[in-house]
């Protein structure tokens, strides 16, 4: 069934249409990749969905709820998670915080039960930091928690961004660009580990441009050029589809 | 308990026998660092935690006090009494101003408390209201009274200053530890994260506001019945600017830079009496120094330190964050 | 009405120095009112040592006079850049906010212990007391004086930044650093000349304020400086057209403010003006939207 469903979003900045009438779906339990060259719109696709931006018409619908315009914190609270195409970490606080910072949305202490430190707000805590030291393992930076985001390698700091998003427990998350910087053998961790997450019964939806990694993980493809998009499907249904490649290498004149 | 925390007790038993060996004049100083840190410290949850711009607090502050003297004098409620009345005036005078301004970035806001504290001290001086008796203030606040005992030589208020104190840093200590506390930081890190992370940053902005205010109005109280007589002048923007510069100076989000820059900018200018014109100059040139040369405050937080045992195999931290 | 907008052109003088520091630096120069300031009293000093007036006859003496207080309070600015603010240009904004706050509580009691607390007193005689008919109300000549130079004085600036290619280089300076630098613009050039150009009309100001109302005081910096600060943000914080606008624009409110409302209240009009822009439309009038990049 659609977990997501974007229904004729448009957004548009000044004079430019960032994101120009997108309508597509993202099944349950899949791995959907957006692809398209740079400037396509894809982060700003991201944005809409997770209340960054507010489109100008169009609707994000989510497990049938409609999430149009909803804050983003709200949409967290829902189930969608994300992780930012510019790392946006807590840099100045440790790998373990960051992850908290998941949690949070998950968690009920309030003002007073945090001032005067109840017994249910201590059992929170420990239950949180249960949780979060679970992710962490579950991405391999379990070693690292007590390290200040900013001196983690910029592999690991993607992957810290992926251990967060999962903390708040989501249902639906998406990747933006996580393999951005990581070498080869980081970026084959990475194809296991978007596996493993789609394995916990959370639903992948991922920027990319590493194609080697998208053609290997990704179910569908959704491939966005100037704000629209221009295909669907299959990933080798996509690769041979004409004006994909014309989008991504300019038509070939000799062909 | 650990060595770190036996050191901090030791320290302030210490520090709670020292009325019986100097004489009240500096007895009234350490009353006045006093209340300079509990103003320090509720303006460091919304400067040092939050990472919010504010050079209004004496505002907060001067509400507390008022709503204090008011209370006091026109409807003769005792000075202790009145302490949460003027918290929750403080508190909710903030909510109405800051919702529509929370959203501002940092050098705006900052700009825009300055005018709040602007605003209220020209109102307080305009006999606002009628109540406030314009530039002169309002004078005859009751001595506060606990149990049937008087309190009001520099020693008793003392150890009602401290005592509140101590019971500041405690709670606060509590809630930067926590939940809330994580929060704030994350959303002066970097507020888009924050709120991408699930956050509802707009809430906790606000609440840190509130809960600043909160606090601030309370010292009022204290600093009302100290005073005996409050007038307009002792909220002006430049309390603001003691109040923020202890924060900034000392270490923001750091409960013991907060209390070592109380004493440093409150008590040094007292030690150094004769130089009393030149301090400001002093203190001004400081400012500069210490931007350029000690950004991050005398004592900065250390970082949270979480007991892992029993979650993590091979953890061995047992340390809380001090 | 006319004395809102002789006050008006003192703003937005002072308040050229701010929106052009804040161009090109994004700081908001809190010690830039206490140039002003300065400004007043080395006019002051200058005018009762050296009798220029006496000398050279009231019109010249007064030329003179501005001439130099510009300059010197222009090398104040200069090195205030140099020292407080340059080696801050890599940290975070709350340093350099928190610098300028130092140097002006700094400068302000620098000025007090200098001078002392009390006011100071310009010499009354050097000015015409005339008065003069227009369109039917009776204005002192030297308001008119007062405004004409403001606006002379602006205009100069307005034709630099736009026709000259140093004006230009301070102008992208504003809009892109980065940018300017790839340029081949020399950006510390363009902050010092910033920094002499501001604070000179500041200073301008100050000798103005001095010369017209008579009496300075060291703390007039501070109210001087945030209503100056307000008709920036007015104008739109960064807009040196802006700047000039919201200058005189709120010389023109506060007056009709003090007329119809209270007196008593007027200071806190551009308070008021000013929490009210930034919560409605913070660019200010003339300001452009920017937009983050998420």
């Amino acid at each position: 069934m659609s977990l997501l469903r974007l229904t004729n979003l448009t957004k548009t900045f000044g004079g430019l249409i960032a994101v120009n009438d997108v309508s597509m779906t993202v099944e349950q339990g899949s791995i959907v990749g957006l692809i398209g060259p740079n400037g396509a719109g894809k982060t700003t696709v991201f944005n809409l969905i997770t209340g960054n931006y507010k489109p100008d018409s169009g609707t994000v619908e989510f497990d049938g709820e409609d999430l149009t315009g909803r804050p983003t914190h709200r949409i967290v609270v829902r189930g969608i998670a994300r992780t930012f195409q510019t790392i946006r970490l807590f840099q100045n606080m440790s790998v373990l915080e960051n992850v908290l910072a998941g949690c949070h949305c998950r968690m009920k202490s309030g003002l007073l039960s945090s001032l005067f430190r109840t017994r249910s707000q201590r059992a929170e805590e420990r239950r949180a930091l249960e949780r979060a030291v679970h992710e962490l393992e579950f991405v391999g930076l379990a070693a690292q928690h007590a390290n200040l985001a900013r001196n983690l390698s910029y592999g690991n700091q993607r992957l810290l961004e992926i251990a967060r998003a999962l903390a708040s427990d989501p249902r639906f998350i998406i990747l933006d660009e996580p393999a951005g910087g990581m070498n080869d053998h980081e970026t084959a961790q990475l194809i296991d580990l978007i596996r493993a997450i789609r394995d916990r019964g959370i639903t992948v939806l991922l920027i990319e441009h590493d194609m080697g990694l998208v053609m290997k993980v990704c179910e569908q493809l959704v491939v966005l050029e100037y704000g629209a998009v221009i295909a669907q499907g299959t990933p080798d249904a996509v690769k041979a589809d004409p004006r994909v490649i014309e989008a991504y290498l300019g038509a070939d004149d000799d062909l | 308990m650990n060595r770190r925390y036996a050191m901090y007790m030791v320290a302030a038993a210490a520090f709670a026998t020292m009325p019986a060996f100097i004489n009240p004049y500096w007895t009234d100083v350490l009353n006045t660092v006093g209340l300079y840190a509990i103003l320090a410290l509720s303006l460091n949850i919304i400067l040092g935690h939050a990472g919010m711009f504010h050079m209004g607090h004496a505002a907060f502050y001067a509400v507390g006090a008022y709503t204090t003297a008011v209370l006091n004098v026109t409807f003769h409620v005792p000075v202790l009494w009145a302490m949460p009345a003027a918290g929750v005036l403080a508190a909710l005078f903030a909510l109405v101003v800051a919702r529509p301004i929370i959203h501002l970035r940092g050098d705006y806001l900052l700009i825009v408390t300055i005018g709040i504290v602007e605003i209220v001290r020209i109102a307080l001086v305009n006999n606002i209201f009628d109540m406030t008796g314009g530039a002169n203030g309002i004078f005859g606040i009751a001595r506060p009274e606990l149990f049937g005992f008087k309190i009001r030589k520099p020693v008793h208020f003392f150890y009602l200053i401290w005592g509140f104190c101590a019971v500041t840093i405690l709670l606060f200590h509590w809630l930067e530890n926590s939940r809330f506390g994580r929060a704030l930081n994350y959303i002066r890190e970097d507020e888009v994260a924050a709120e991408g992370s699930g956050v509802n940053t707009a809430a906790y902005k606000l609440g840190a506001f509130v809960l600043g205010a909160f606090w601030a109005g309370m010292a009022g109280t204290l600093f009302a019945a100290k005073m005996t007589i409050i007038s307009p002048e002792s909220f002006s923007f430049w309390e603001s600017v003691v109040m923020f510069t202890i924060v900034i100076l000392g270490g923001m989000g750091s409960i013991r830079g907060v209390l070592l820059g109380a004493f440093l900018i409150v008590g040094l200018p007292e030690v150094f009496r004769e130089l009393a014109s030149a301090r400001m100059l002093v203190f001004g040139a400081a400012m500069v120094a210490m931007m350029i040369f000690r950004t991050q405050g005398l004592l900065p937080p250390a970082p949270r330190h979480y007991d892992l045992r029993g979650i993590m195999s091979g953890t061995q931290t047992r340390e809380e964050r001090a | 009405m006319t004395n809102g907008l002789a006050v008006g052109g003192i703003y937005a003088l002072i308040a050229l120095g701010y929106t052009m520091v804040y161009g090109v630096l994004k700081l908001i120069n809190f010690a830039h009112g206490d140039l002003f300031t300065i400004g007043a009293y080395l006019g002051l000093t200058l005018l009762t040592s050296m009798g220029l007036t006496g000398h050279l006859g009231a019109v010249a003496g007064v030329l003179v006079l501005a001439v130099m207080v510009q300059v010197l309070v222009a090398i104040i600015g200069y090195l205030l850049e140099r020292v407080a603010y340059r080696p801050l240009r890599q940290s975070p904004r709350l340093s350099a906010v928190v610098s300028a706050l130092g140097a002006s509580i700094f400068f302000q009691n620098a000025v007090m212990l200098i001078y002392g607390a009390r006011f100071q007193v310009y010499p009354h005689d050097i000015l015409p007391s005339a008065t003069v008919s227009l369109l039917g109300l009776d204005v002192p000549l030297v308001r008119i004086l007062m405004f004409l130079t403001s606006v002379v004085l602006m205009l100069g600036l307005y034709f630099f930044i736009q026709k000259t290619r140093t004006g230009t280089a301070i102008r992208a300076a504003a809009i892109d650093q980065g940018a300017a630098k790839l340029m081949g613009i020399n950006v510390n050039r363009v902050v010092s000349l910033v920094f002499l150009i501001g604070p000179a009309l500041g200073g301008a100001a100050g000798l103005m304020v001095g010369l017209y109302y008579g009496q300075i005081n060291f703390t007039m910096g501070w109210v001087y400086g945030l209503k100056a600060f307000t008709a920036a943000i007015l104008g739109g914080i960064g807009n040196i057209p802006g700047a000039m606008v919201g200058g005189l624009l709120l010389g023109v409110i506060e007056a009709l403010g003090a007329a119809y409302i209270s007196i008593a209240w007027k200071d806190a009009i551009a308070f008021f003006v000013l929490i009210i822009i930034l919560i409605i439309r913070p660019t200010g009038l003339l300001g452009e939207r920017v937009a983050d990049k998420i």
